[in-house]
């Protein structure tokens, strides 16, 4: 009982080819991880809007964007 | 592998492309420092971020579509011919995994696919797809500072694992249809490559917009310059390591050049055409040091180009740093540095493009003049082994070259920057680029930060202050 096609590693080893496990599900896997990929970047985008937004609204005020351009700012060091 | 030599012959391909890919690496190491290094300290976090998160992207579509274009596309498709079949190279074939080569389980494949692709499939995979890496990443650079990570992502997988993989397949594939039709020759990828990746950064430059505060009231540029200039020296340096590993990914190590009776070893170029690891290494030193040269002299010492314009001068003369003598490849690469310098400079002050690190310079503009004077300096010599393909011609290349820049470099990322830009996904809010994009983070430390102190002060207070130590 195997996995996937080999059972063991003596014999004919020229015989031997795709060695991962369940082979055949290849097409399966690559739809698989196409969705993995699609799904992190909706993922990534949603978070990163909401980040966004939140951090434009905390800090898009004169108070918090004067006292960091004095912190930058050479002349009020 | 039906006998020992042909056996030797693989496994050393093998190893030696896993080698450039370890080389490589470097690339990425060194062009993340040097992007921080350029970045001011409030941007530091997300700047490395959205260079760090190119490797996981393009890697994946590279691996689910990126490697079949570079197979499938040589044709155009449908310029000289159809989309070219390419089971090993589908991210549903048995030869994308682990594979001893013995006989195909999958129809669209041959016994003798498996027999080769078994062992170069993975480590060839690997060296191209840190070609795309480098692709993403010289955009990466020109950018920072205000696009959004998600946007810039996107971007990284169009320019690495689409745009430039179709402009190799067409110009660098042996039997690319420019290769065929124009005698391009490209053999370390001056367009392939950089020329490709500066003129996608420079479409994408346009929609995105300078930084808040780089050109004054009178659009006369500032100098926002290096912010560490160690860390860009030392991610320059690095860069030049993993070249190495670039140039020798470019080559194939060993095959039977002969034609006629008779074997004669021999690395060969992209193209399968003859060269050495001897001439290449020879040519890559003296463009170096051709470029950094006359960097320093154009920039009057300046660290920041000196160092960019030892990178521009390899590039400048990878065209053709195959047969180059390496004194002609060090004057080409002094003249092109000189070029891009000046052309920088004149085109961020007509048209107010911010490119923060000179990325279109030392990869648009010297890949598409090195893929230029090729064509010239090799005019007549054969693009490939095949008899029946075009020889490298000045107009051939100079197509080429257009078609790098231009059709695959900056139209797309002029189109899909601009696309994002109407979605209003390009660019971070006005507020948050001010305050940095790191600010979130940076506030939330110093509060973390304060709360320590108060946590050791309380204990000072409670244990020291007492008399109890």
């Amino acid at each position: 009982m195997s996995t996937g096609n080999v059972e063991s590693w003596t014999g004919n080893m020229s015989e031997i080819g795709a060695v991962y496990p369940f082979v055949g599900m290849e097409t399966t896997l690559m739809i698989a991880g196409i969705v993995f990929w699609v799904w992190w970047h909706i993922c990534q985008v949603r978070s990163e809007s909401r980040e966004l937004e939140e951090e434009a609204r905390k800090h898009g005020n004169a108070e918090t964007m004067n006292k960091v351009l004095d912190s930058s700012d050479p002349s009020k060091r | 592998m039906d006998n020992e030599l042909t056996a030797l012959g693989i496994l050393f391909t093998e190893f030696y492309y896993w080698v450039t890919v370890v080389f490589m690496f470097l690339i990425h190491v060194g062009f993340c420092m040097y992007e921080v290094g350029a970045t001011r300290q409030k941007n530091h976090m997300h700047t490395l971020m959205k260079n760090t998160m190119i490797i996981p992207l393009v890697t994946v579509t590279f691996y689910f579509f990126g490697w079949w274009i570079y197979f499938a596309f040589p044709n155009g498709p449908w310029i000289i011919g159809d989309l070219l079949a390419a089971p090993f190279a589908t991210a549903n074939s048995e030869l994308m995994g682990s594979h001893l080569g013995g006989p195909p389980v999958q129809d669209a494949l041959t016994a003798d696919d498996t027999a080769f692709w078994a062992h170069i499939n993975g480590v060839f995979w690997a060296a191209f797809l840190l070609f795309s890496w480098t692709a993403a990443s010289i955009v990466s650079g020109a950018v920072i500072e205000r696009i959004r990570s998600s946007a810039f992502w996107f971007l990284a997988i169009l320019i690495g694992s689409v745009f430039w993989v179709i402009d190799a397949s067409w110009g660098w594939h042996p039997d690319g249809w420019m290769v065929q039709k124009l005698g391009y020759h490209d053999a370390y990828a001056s367009g392939v490559i950089h020329a490709v990746a500066g003129g996608f950064a420079l479409g994408v430059l346009i929609p995105l917009g300078a930084r808040i505060g780089k050109f004054d009231k009178d659009g006369n540029p500032r100098n926002i310059g290096p912010r560490n200039p160690w860390l860009v020296t030392v991610g320059l340096f690095l860069i030049y390591t993993g070249f190495w590993g670039f140039y020798a990914a470019c080559n194939v190590p060993m095959i039977d050049i002969q034609d006629g009776e008779g074997i004669l070893f021999s690395a060969t170029n992209i193209y399968l055409g003859p060269t050495t690891l001897s001439a290449i290494t020879l040519n890559f030193l003296m463009s170096l040091a051709g470029g950094m040269m006359a960097a320093y002299l154009v920039s009057k010492g300046d660290a920041f180009w000196t160092y960019s314009g030892g990178l521009a001068g390899i590039i400048g003369a990878s065209a053709g740093n195959d047969l180059y003598h390496p004194i002609q490849s060090m004057f080409i690469a002094a003249v092109v540095v000189v070029i891009i310098y000046k052309l920088h400079f004149w085109v961020e002050r007509r048209f107010k493009i911010d490119d923060a690190v000179g990325a279109v310079a030392v990869h648009g503009y010297a890949g598409f003049l090195g893929v230029v004077i090729c064509g010239f300096m090799l005019w007549g010599y054969p693009a490939s082994p095949n008899p029946d393909y075009a020889t490298i011609n000045p107009l051939g290349n100079f197509i080429g070259a257009v078609i790098m820049f231009l059709v695959l470099g900056f139209i797309p990322g002029f189109v899909f920057a601009s696309i994002l830009k109407a979605f209003g996904m390009l660019r971070v809010p006005e507020a948050v680029e001010i305050v940095g994009l790191d600010v979130s983070a940076a506030i939330a430390q110093e509060y973390e930060d304060a709360a320590m102190v108060e946590a050791e002060r309380e204990v000072v207070l409670a244990s020291y202050s007492s008399g109890e130590k």
